[in-house]
């Protein structure tokens, strides 16, 4: 096992290093390595100077190592630190979420509850899941009339369809043996829902709670590239226009690293509600 | 009127079938009493019923007729005076034994202190013989162990009537026999009414006072019920040298293989109580070769 764990790893950083040396030799400046790139260009079938304006690995670290030794810095509204850009993101993607989980966990207890409401409610689930969030914005734009809330908006309403169809779920297949449990033992319906239903059903919700949380973080840097003002989202659109492609790519990358630590700590949260039948 | 614990008065129970078929009479007709203390057995063929009306019993489910009288009072519905042991186990798999445990204790108790529940479910865990392997989720015990948890979890609400559906089918035969001899011993102590179901003729006759025999369904009913007095305390190891043992399990076997067919919705009727059968001394023992004849004991 251990073996199997560190041929991985040492596969994985093989990987990254032929990716960075390819990525290197690509944009490197013409002339400076000629004899080496001479065949990689025919074998590659690239042209001299194609990789001009694509910054070079070596550029985005040096960036990325300047960006990074003072994340939080704030000199006007188009120079924030990365650290800074992440939290206002974060902070709207947790806001979001949170308010989907007080509305989307009750309710969908409710329809796993109930077969009848569950049936009646389940055209307009069906309908309204498939739709984009940000299609969305313009009305939240025009009902809410704020920009940074209606980013909030757009991330609530993307994240309340998992949740809600998984907690449903989860509670509807609850086993009816434990729930006999409960009635042989003349539990009352809010301990049973406590204390059988929703530890029953927590995995299940859970991982609707990971797809949301996934979901939302794919959405809000969207969602600010349309409204601007602060944000990762808006960090990006940002350095595009004034061309700095090495920020676009090292904004990137936090963008999934950021990713891979929310869905981590669900990930993590799970592991403590999970069990074993 | 209620000279008896239990009375159950023609218990029916039908289904609903899809389409324009009339409805399915699992069983019907169904009469008997049961006294304070009594170990109760029933044995039948698998769809017979047993289970349909061990769940009424439970009030997890809804008689189609008749009536349960417990302790003068009719029941209906699910209460804490009547524990469920179920065929599997049915323990919640996020809480550990001991939580399985005190979850119940706590529930039929609400009054009791934090302390008072522990100790009370952790002496029936030891009492089954898992002190030790109280912190231990369901997942990481072996059937057996499960077994004995829904036990514990079961005694340890003392009910007025434990219920059982066939709470050690899924086991091999050597952990059944040990939590037989568990089962036994709780028993001895407790002095516990207790209805269970089971497939062993074996395990009746070695657990039960009397023995309840149920013809095939569908329209099936009690048709006899068989003292069992080889006397107490039992010995797995040797109640098979008992002279009387064969007499009583040839007598069981029997219904099994013949009567219980032959007899299908052919005795009983309203209000009437099963044939009761004394094997060893011959009493209300049919005629060979199963003949129905239609005895109306009144019980
Ligand atoms: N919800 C239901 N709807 C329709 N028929 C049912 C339902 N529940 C049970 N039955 C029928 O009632 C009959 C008796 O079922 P039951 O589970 O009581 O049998 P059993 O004697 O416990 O059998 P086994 O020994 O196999 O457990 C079966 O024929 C079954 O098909
Ligand atoms: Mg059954």
């Amino acid at each position: 096992m251990a073996g199997l764990k560190i041929r991985a790893a040492i596969l994985s950083v093989l990987f990254l290093a032929v990716f960075l040396g390819a990525w290197q030799l690509a944009t490197a400046p013409p002339g400076a390595t000629e004899r080496e790139l001479t065949e990689y260009e025919i074998m590659m079938g690239l042209g001299a100077g194609s990789g001009a304006g694509m910054p070079a690995p070596t550029e985005v670290f040096g960036l990325a190592w300047e960006e990074l030794s003072r994340p939080f810095h704030d000199s006007g509204p188009n120079d924030k630190g990365i650290g800074l850009q992440l939290m206002y993101s974060v902070g709207r993607v947790l806001a979001g979420f949170a308010l989907a989980v007080v509305v989307a966990v009750p309710i969908g207890f409710v329809i796993g509850m109930s077969p009848v409401l569950n049936n009646a409610l389940n055209p307009y689930i069906q309908i309204l899941k498939p739709i984009s969030p940000l299609a969305w914005m313009p009305l939240a734009l025009f009902t809410i009339k704020d920009a940074a809330t209606s980013a909030i908006f757009v991330i609530f309403i993307c994240s309340i369809w998992p949740m809600l169809v998984n907690t449903a779920f989860g509670v509807a297949s609850v086993k009816r043996d434990w729930l006999n449990v409960a009635r042989t033992l003349e539990l009352s319906s809010l301990r049973t829902a406590l204390f059988v239903i929703l530890p029953a059903a927590a995995p299940t919700i859970l991982t609707g709670m990971r797809i949301s949380i996934g979901i939302s973080w794919l959405v809000i840097v969207a969602a600010e590239m349309l409204v601007g003002g602060t944000g990762i989202g808006y960090y990006v659109w940002n350095e595009w226009n004034n061309l700095d492609i090495a920020a676009v790519i090292f904004a990137i990358i936090m963008i999934g690293v950021v990713g891979m630590l929310l869905d981590a700590a669900l990930a993590q949260a799970g592991r403590f509600l999970r069990y074993q039948e | 009127m209620s000279l008896h614990f239990i009375e159950v008065e023609n218990l029916a129970r039908t289904f609903p079938q899809p389409g324009r078929q009339p409805p399915l009479t699992v069983f019907e007709h169904v009469n008997f009493t049961i006294e304070k203390g009594e170990f109760i057995c029933v044995i039948g063929h698998s769809g017979c019923g047993k289970s349909t009306i061990l769940n009424i019993l439970a009030g997890l489910d809804a008689a189609s007729e008749g009536a349960f009288v417990m302790d003068g009072k009719e029941v209906s519905g699910p209460s804490r005076d009547r524990g469920v042991i179920f065929q599997n186990h049915s323990l919640l798999p996020w809480l550990s034994a001991l939580g399985n445990v005190s979850f119940a204790v706590r529930a039929r108790w609400p009054e009791w202190s934090r302390r008072q529940v522990r100790e009370h479910s952790l002496s029936y865990l030891k009492m089954v013989g898992l002190a030790g392997a109280e912190h231990k989720k369901p997942s990481e015990l072996s059937g057996g162990m499960r077994q004995r948890v829904g036990i514990a979890r079961a005694f340890a609400i003392e009910p007025k009537l434990l219920l059982m559906d066939e709470p050690f089918g899924a086991l091999d035969a050597l952990t059944r026999g040990v939590i037989q001899d568990e089962l036994l011993e709780i028993w001895g102590r407790t002095h516990q009414t207790v209805f269970m179901i089971t497939h062993d003729v074996d395990e009746a006759i070695l657990l039960a006072d009397r023995v309840m025999l149920m013809t095939n369904g569908p329209d099936a009913r009690i048709a006899e019920s068989v003292v069992i007095d080889i006397p107490r305390p039992r010995d797995r190891s040797a109640i098979h040298q008992h002279p009387e043992y064969y007499t009583i399990r040839n007598h069981l076997v029997d219904f099994l293989i013949t009567r219980s067919k032959s007899l299908q919705g052919r005795v009983g009727g309203p209000g009437q109580q099963p044939r009761s059968v004394n094997p060893v001394r011959g009493t209300g023992v049919p005629d060979p070769g199963g003949t129905p004849r239609v005895v109306g004991g009144t019980g």
